[in-house]
């Protein structure tokens, strides 16, 4: 029993690591412009989907990924550029609904482009399981806890080490503020959904491996990353972290100790819970201001 | 009080002899169908402490978002420092000098002081002697600040956050420092302390445009005012003339 219990940790910190860099994309756009960006999941998708194509079209593998990251990270530049910044001045709602439109817009072209069929990508190191006091774990889960973690740092680095990192988080402080200072607010709106896309890439492109992409894999993932961010209250990078790790764990749990079937109402039950006792996300900042 | 107005006032003649360094001609100013900012002239040499007064509602702070470019105007031209710079994006004017302290302070609450200060330098990051060398001076300005420097901006008390947010606007590298109501909301004992340090500043050679519904205060550390009433300028003069004018002190001052 307690190696099973055990086995579905480790199954949920993998899977709950994919939710975190999905929900850390989400908490980087909200941050920069308070826009909830609902094509997030399509650029895991998109990710995926191109380093499978480029693999299918000879590049080795270690290219294709790099290849297929900048290129969603594109994407998600363009999309700034020619979705979201010709709506300046819209509403925060007028703004998230573009960004559903867009990520319609992405998915059927990844299904005109790639087909409706689920497709793989090799596993980086092999598929020879790992033993693990009890619990089996496939190499590409070490890939895809590696890779958060290295990217968790960066960003967390990123936002609190470095001038730009904090431009960017005082855009979404005190927007006025930021352009009274001498901030380029659009291109740093523009870094922030590049940044996210490319943050989204590597996440399908870590997690393809183990559970297949297609044109329609960033629907789910996209709501487990923005349940992620909600729980660890939106708008804190770290808390999206935090958030998407929890949320895999009690979702492998529950879908371990209860029923596979009920794995998703399990995480989304989870978010309705946070959402009504604590409104804030468990790590939000309470909303108190000095005036 | 210091002496910063410029000969050229009084004289139309000798103004075409130095161009001053801020220059609004016919600045007109619209929130969607309603007009704020109604044909606004008005000028600041350089160092000069000039004053503009004016009740709650009159536009000063729409005449300073639009100078900022947080607002765009509908007519008119703002020249500084000899270039037409109307229609230039927020960023472009912080970086020729024209920095901002705004209404309400507007600190980056969840950021340190320290690092409020360093985003006040965004777009001088590139010169870090001169920055640092900056921070000591705003730091030696206001002591407290020193004390805090790892303190959240959110935290700190209303006199401290001013005094932060114009610690934030002068390492921004001012040639024009605009003030937009400094004393809103403090203790008088606090804003003597900051309109002592606005009028350092000044003798330091900071040119400033000073906005603010205290004209009292204002007027008497400025050289020259100028009176808003409903979006129009309906007078300008030397301070010292503005404090003893009639009109002046019947509707602003109380006495």
């Amino acid at each position: 029993m307690l190696e099973q219990i055990f086995q579905f940790l480790v199954t949920g910190i993998t899977v709950g690591s994919i939710y975190a860099l999905v929900g850390l994309g989400f908490a980087l756009i909200y941050n920069a412009s308070d826009v909830v960006n609902f094509a997030q999941g399509e650029f895991v998708m998109l990710g995926a989907m191109s380093a499978i194509a480029l693999l299918a079209a000879g590049l080795p593998l270690p290219l294709a990924a790099i290849a297929a990251t900048l290129l969603t990270a594109l994407v998600g530049l363009l999309l700034e550029r020619f979705a979201i910044e010709p709506a300046k001045g819209a509403s925060v709602i007028t703004t998230i609904i573009i960004t559903i439109g867009a990520a319609i817009f992405l998915r059927g072209v990844a299904s005109l482009l790639w087909g409706k069929n689920s497709l793989p990508l090799p596993a980086f190191s092999g598929n020879e399981p790992i033993q693990l006091g009890g619990a089996t774990l496939l190499p590409q889960s070490l890939w895809v806890l590696g890779g958060t973690v290295v990217l968790v740092a960066l960003i967390h680095a990123f936002l609190n080490r470095t001038l730009l990192g904090k431009a960017l988080l005082a855009c979404s402080v005190n927007r006025a503020a930021a352009q009274l200072v001498g901030i380029n607010v659009q291109i740093m709106l523009r870094l922030a959904y590049g940044l996210s896309a490319g943050l989204g890439a590597v996440a399908g492109i870590l997690v393809a491996p183990i559970t297949f992409s297609s044109y329609e894999a960033g629907i789910m993932l996209g709501l487990k990353g923005f349940s992620a961010a909600i729980v660890g209250g939106i708008g804190n990078p770290m808390g999206a972290v935090a958030g998407g790790l929890l949320l895999g764990v009690l979702e492998a749990l529950g879908a371990g100790l209860v029923s596979s079937g009920y794995k998703d109402a399990i995480a989304f039950m989870f978010v309705l819970m946070v959402l009504f006792f604590e409104p804030t996300g468990l790590f939000g900042h309470k909303v108190a201001e000095r005036v | 009080m210091p002496s910063n107005s410029p000969p050229t006032i009084n004289s139309s003649s000798t103004r075409d002899a130095r161009e001053p360094l801020l220059e609004i001609t016919g600045l007109n100013s619209h929130y969607g169908p309603v007009q704020v900012i109604h044909d606004i002239s008005l000028s600041v040499h350089s160092g000069e402490l000039v004053a503009l007064v004016g009740g709650n509602g009159a536009g000063k702070t729409t005449l300073l978002h639009t100078l900022s470019s947080l607002h765009p105007p509908s007519a008119g031209t703002i020249r500084f420092a000899g270039h037409d710079i109307t229609r230039w994006p927020a960023h472009r004017i912080v970086a020729t000098g024209i920095c901002q302290v705004p209404e309400g302070r507007q600190v980056f609450a969840p950021l340190s002081v320290e690092d409020n200060l360093r985003l006040g330098a965004y777009r001088q990051h590139r010169d870090s002697g001169w920055v640092r060398q900056e921070m000591e001076r705003v730091y030696h300005l206001f002591p407290i600040l020193d004390e805090r420097r790892q303190q959240l901006a959110g935290t700190l008390s209303g006199g401290q956050q001013q005094m932060l947010a114009i610690g934030r606007a002068l390492l921004g590298r001012p040639r024009l420092l605009l003030l937009d109501e400094p004393s809103m909301g403090l203790a008088p004992l606090l804003v003597e302390e900051i309109f002592r340090v606005i009028v350092e500043l000044n003798t330091q050679g900071v040119t400033i445009l000073l906005v603010e519904q205290n004209a009292r205060a204002a007027l008497a550390i400025a050289g020259r005012g100028y009176i808003l009433e409903t979006g129009r300028i309906v007078k300008t003069a030397p301070a010292a003339e503005l404090l003893a004018d009639d009109d002046v002190r019947r509707a602003y001052l109380g006495y």
